[in-house]
């Protein structure tokens, strides 16, 4: 079947099968940001943006995207680059494969709730699970970019 | 491993009602559960262009759309401010924001899953369903009906009046799949008590022996929690068992009972 949507901004049509994943379809369409980690659900690896809503590209099928608008990592380097600085700053990546997804829903939440407390951040990215930290160097790292952000614009 | 020969969209109730008379074809909610399964499907049925996802207020109540995701009952203002915020306490622990993002109200209660938080809640809260075939009737009915008729669940309704609620889960870790679940609400005076997770399919008991009757004490709650753990069933599973479980509902149900109290 052939679906048409806009990926990171750009129209693109192609001819899926109906079980096609939108994780594959998206890996396919060269967006290699976008993990497979747990098939279950769970981990958060494959996190997209669909209509600017966190989902799961594990568990959508690429026609269920059809007619909307589906961005990855691949798109939002800009509005990723103010922040992961910090959180590389504080050491929280360490094989660094669950960080696409952490990075992905991250910006969901800083579009959905500006200034989170650290209780909000921490039931926000509760869906993105990482294998080598203990999530404190993520928190550490995402509340000192709301600090810096908020002196900048106090100070 | 999930395959899938064919994706529609219906533009009508009534041709999703049709495609779904068949055996071999399934209606897609948020598909987390469905995507886990072996299973082979001739038409998968996407219900997205049917408008089905809302939450409003009418004179008869509060209409929730079957393909609402449980992330938008989660923060609408209209149901959190009917419980005191216990919808989104009921729904918050399931996976993260994504997984609620993707699953939706009505796929969570069709399942009559076993493990769901949102038909402990809903039963608690005496909902209403709407199916496409059967119409209009409470979701404790639909609980009971086997799940090889096949019908299209349109809309779930609960009361338009504030609830006192009260919302308690046992989770083996967090995010996982709780281990018992139980809501308390007390619906026009009357004390409704539902246990999920037994394991089977959440259910309601009433205070039929009166203990609650009069003020609200902890001796009450007390002896009603020990009544509700003696007349459930529970079953055992990997995340705990029959007789944990029995205890633990002794100690959720004193909890929301106290928690009631407490506004």
């Amino acid at each position: 079947m052939e679906i048409k949507l806009t990926l990171n901004g750009k129209p693109v049509t192609a001819s899926v099968d109906a079980d096609k994943l939108l994780l594959d379809f998206l890996r396919e369409q060269g967006c290699l940001s976008v993990k497979r980690g747990c098939e279950t659900a769970n981990c958060g690896l494959c996190t997209v943006l669909l209509d600017g809503v966190p989902v799961l590209s594990c568990s959508v099928l690429a026609a269920r995207a059809a007619g909307h608008k589906v961005q990855t990592l691949e798109g939002l380097q800009q509005e990723a680059e103010e922040f992961v600085g910090f959180i590389a700053d504080q050491g929280a990546e360490q094989c660094g494969f669950c960080n696409p997804g952490f990075v992905m829903n991250t910006i969901a939440l800083l579009r959905e709730n500006p200034h989170p407390t650290d209780a909000e951040i921490r039931a926000y990215l509760a869906g993105n699970l990482c294998r080598c930290s203990g999530y404190e160097g993520q928190l550490r790292g995402i509340r000192s970019y709301l600090d810096w952000k908020e002196g900048k614009h106090h100070g | 491993m999930l395959t899938i020969k064919n994706y529609l969209r219906p533009k009508t109730s009534q041709e999703a009602y049709d495609l779904a008379q068949k055996r071999s074809n399934v209606i897609l909610g948020g598909m987390l559960w469905l995507k886990m399964q072996n299973r082979r499907v001739d038409t998968a049925i996407d219900l997205q262009d049917l408008g089905l996802s809302y939450i409003r207020q009418e004179e008869d109540g509060v209409h929730i759309g079957a393909m609402t995701p449980l992330r938008t009952l989660e923060t609408s203002p209209i149901l959190n401010e009917l419980t005191q915020g216990v919808a989104a306490e009921a729904v918050k622990p399931i996976v993260g924001v994504q997984f609620r993002n993707c699953a939706t109200v009505g796929g969570s209660l069709y399942g009559r899953f076993g493990f769901s938080d949102v038909l402990t809640l809903f039963l608690a809260w005496d909902a209403q369903v709407v199916l496409y075939g059967a119409g209009r009737m409470p979701l404790s009915q639909f609980v009971q009906i086997p799940r090889s008729r096949r019908d299209l669940l349109l809309e779930v309704i609960v009361p338009a009046q504030p609830v006192r609620a009260a919302y308690q889960s046992q989770r083996n870790s967090a995010t996982d799949f709780p281990v018992l679940a139980c809501c308390v609400m007390k619906v026009d005076g009357v004390y409704r008590c539902c246990l999920g997770a037994r394991p089977g399919a959440a259910r309601c008991y009433e205070d039929e022996a009166h203990i609650l009757d009069g003020a609200l004490t902890e001796e009450k709650a007390e002896a009603f929690a020990w009544w509700v753990s003696e007349r459930a069933d529970f079953g055992s599973n990997m995340r705990g068992s029959e007789a944990y479980r029995r205890l633990l509902a002794v100690t959720l149900v004193r909890r929301c009972l106290l928690a009631l109290g407490e506004e």
